[in-house]
């Protein structure tokens, strides 16, 4: 399939993940809810895990370090 | 007593793996006189898993608005009780019509779309469009003309205004009028009737037959003069509605055995045999199997050689439906009969219908003289169906007389060639595909629910018009795309179709196959070969 340009890309790629979740059926209002839901949820995911994970990768490697001393 | 497998190894290009493709052909040495190619690809695990959960979102969608329309905060279009019979016992029951409410009526524009010309190769269809998300529909004004017809039952392309069919329809119709006002036992026998009734068993090859006016009435109302209680009907697993609804109204005991398995119906057949009725274990009556010749939801054939020589060596009778594989099937266009090669004294009870191949409508039942004299007093539908009319009556006469003369075999090898051609492009193309090599019956499969109503579509919006089918005709994750292929077709308009099925299939990915076809052997076998036994 040929796209003239990214946004064309793009667009087939947004009706894609209407057709595979089902939402394609929906009315435009039901979409608004369901994806608003969707990336809100997302974007709690980012948010947690950049506040998160560099804190419980050095927690890790401190346990780590320390049960190699113990032992 | 040998079974031949070929198996042909294929480097897939995509994911550079190592993949077998089987094509299993099952030769039973002196059963079978031609290749039986089968093939029912399993559905990918992703794609059921994504499909699932398409179900899933749709299904909380669903509630969510059966919730606002229960509190009334949505306007309802459905069917309600009247306030005052609001304590009354339910009339409609609310859950039932889930599916329908909440998906079905979401895609409905793809289904009884108004035609307005013949249904034939091409077809016009009045466009319509709706402003309440098809709750109602209203006409444009304008006519989407010249539509590619990939949905109607025309196989042999009877479906037409002009020639020598619709003329002799219309100098009958001058002659005899037509409605006939009466039932075939009073005194609407036309002489028509008579002379159509004899074609037909000339046709099939058999001592008689009787004609009806609806198919769906001729299996429902038949079977239960046929069996009763204290008989056996054992039916195939994907059997049409009306054969079923005929088994039940018989009364009889009815069992079902695995689709086109023949392990699974010996079993059956040795337990019937062994046990006896239920509980006071005498012989049964009788034992009746009943199949169809092409199954128009799988596209696949009868094992009829197989039937036949179990029917034989364990005493039963046999009931076969040919709706679809009448006129389409067989080098002469006999049916399922002529294609495998029997003789047609063989199947105790021949059931078709005009409406497909023979571009009528009707039924009928064919075999041995005493069966159809019994049947033409003691059907339900013999007595008190209206008699066929005399246009449709001799639309029948006409192309049966054109299929057993020379034009008739040049469509019977048409559409053979079309389907080969038609089955063998959709393969290479990547798509799933059931059913035999040989049924002009072709499901293709969509799998996902928002694919059911984008598939429709995007082949109307591109001229072609295709007929999909979801839940509940088809197993809930099965949906699919039926295409049914006709002689009307030319070379041209199959490979336009061909090329708006591929555009089409790269827009909404529907090329599932990885060419891993499940050999029709993949249910258990052994080599008992059911040969005749002749006592």
């Amino acid at each position: 399939m040929n796209f003239k340009n990214f946004t064309e890309y793009l667009a087939w790629l947004y009706y894609q993940y209407l057709l595979i979740t089902g939402i394609y059926v929906l009315e435009p209002w039901e979409k608004s809810i369901f994806n608003s839901i969707l990336f809100s949820a997302i974007a709690m995911v980012i948010y947690t895990s950049y506040v998160f994970v560099p804190i419980h990768l050095c927690l890790t490697l401190q346990l780590s370090v320390m049960m190699q001393n113990y032992l | 007593l040998s079974v031949l497998v070929f198996m042909m190894f294929q480097y897939s290009k995509l994911s550079g793996v190592h993949v077998a493709q089987v094509h299993a052909a099952s030769h039973h040495g002196s059963l079978y006189n031609r290749s039986f190619i089968e093939s029912f690809e399993e559905t990918p695990m992703l794609v059921a898993v994504l499909t699932y959960m398409g179900y899933g979102i749709l299904t909380i969608f669903g509630y969510l608005r059966d919730f606002l329309r229960h509190w009334k905060i949505e306007r309802c279009h459905i069917a309600r009780e009247k306030e005052e019979q609001k304590d009354f016992v339910p009339l409609y029951q609310d859950f039932e019509n889930f599916y329908t409410r909440n998906l079905y009526m979401r895609i409905r524009d793809n289904w009884n779309r108004p035609i307005c010309s013949v249904p034939g190769a091409k077809v016009d269809l009045m466009e319509r469009s709706s402003r309440d998300y098809n709750w109602t529909f209203e006409y444009t004004g304008r006519v989407v003309h010249d539509v590619i017809n990939l949905g109607s039952y025309n196989y042999l392309g009877f479906a037409e205004n002009t020639g020598p069919c619709a003329d002799s329809a219309a100098e009958v119709t001058i002659k005899y009028g037509v409605g006939v006002a009466s039932t075939r036992q009073e005194i609407g026998n036309l002489d028509r009737h008579e002379e159509m009734e004899k074609l037909v068993a000339k046709f099939l090859g058999v001592e008689s037959a009787m004609a009806f006016g609806m198919g769906f009435a001729t299996n429902s109302m038949n079977i239960p003069a046929l069996a009763g209680k204290g008989c056996l009907i054992l039916s195939d697993e994907l059997n049409h509605a009306s054969l079923v609804l005929g088994a039940r109204l018989s009364g009889s005991t009815i069992r079902v055995f695995k689709h086109n398995n023949m392990q699974s119906l010996e079993k059956l057949l040795r337990e019937a045999i062994v046990h006896g009725q239920p509980r006071t274990h005498r012989p049964w009556k009788k034992i009746l199997i009943v199949v169809e010749g092409i199954y128009s939801m799988e596209g696949s054939v009868v094992r009829l050689p197989e039937v036949i020589a179990l029917k034989k060596r364990y005493r039963a009778y046999l009931y076969l439906d040919e709706a679809h594989s009448i006129g389409a099937l067989g080098s002469r266009g006999r049916g399922v009969v002529d294609y495998f090669g029997l003789d047609p004294c063989d199947v105790d009870v021949m059931m078709g219908t005009f409406t497909k191949s023979f571009g009528a409508a009707g039924g009928y039942i064919a075999g041995k003289r005493e069966l159809i004299e019994y049947l033409r007093s003691h059907s339900h539908s013999a007595v008190y169906a209206t008699s066929m009319s005399p246009p449709v009556v001799e639309q029948i006469i006409t192309s049966m007389k054109c299929i057993m003369g020379e034009d008739g075999l040049k469509r019977v090898r048409q559409l053979a060639e079309n389907t080969v051609y038609f089955r063998k492009r959709l393969r290479e193309m990547g798509f799933i595909i059931y059913g035999n090599m040989d049924s002009p019956v072709v499901p293709m499969m969509l799998y996902m629910p928002a694919k059911i109503g984008a598939f429709g579509r995007e082949m109307l919006k591109r001229n072609i018009g295709v007929v999909v089918v979801g839940f509940p005709a088809t197993p809930i994750i099965e949906s699919r795309a039926r295409f049914c292929i006709s002689a009307a077709h030319t070379k041209d308009m199959l490979d336009r179709a061909l090329s708006v099925i591929s555009e089409v299939g790269d827009l909404l990915q529907l090329k599932y196959s990885r060419h891993r076809i499940q050999p029709s052997l993949a249910r258990p076998f052994d080599n008992n070969v059911y040969e005749d036994i002749d006592d």
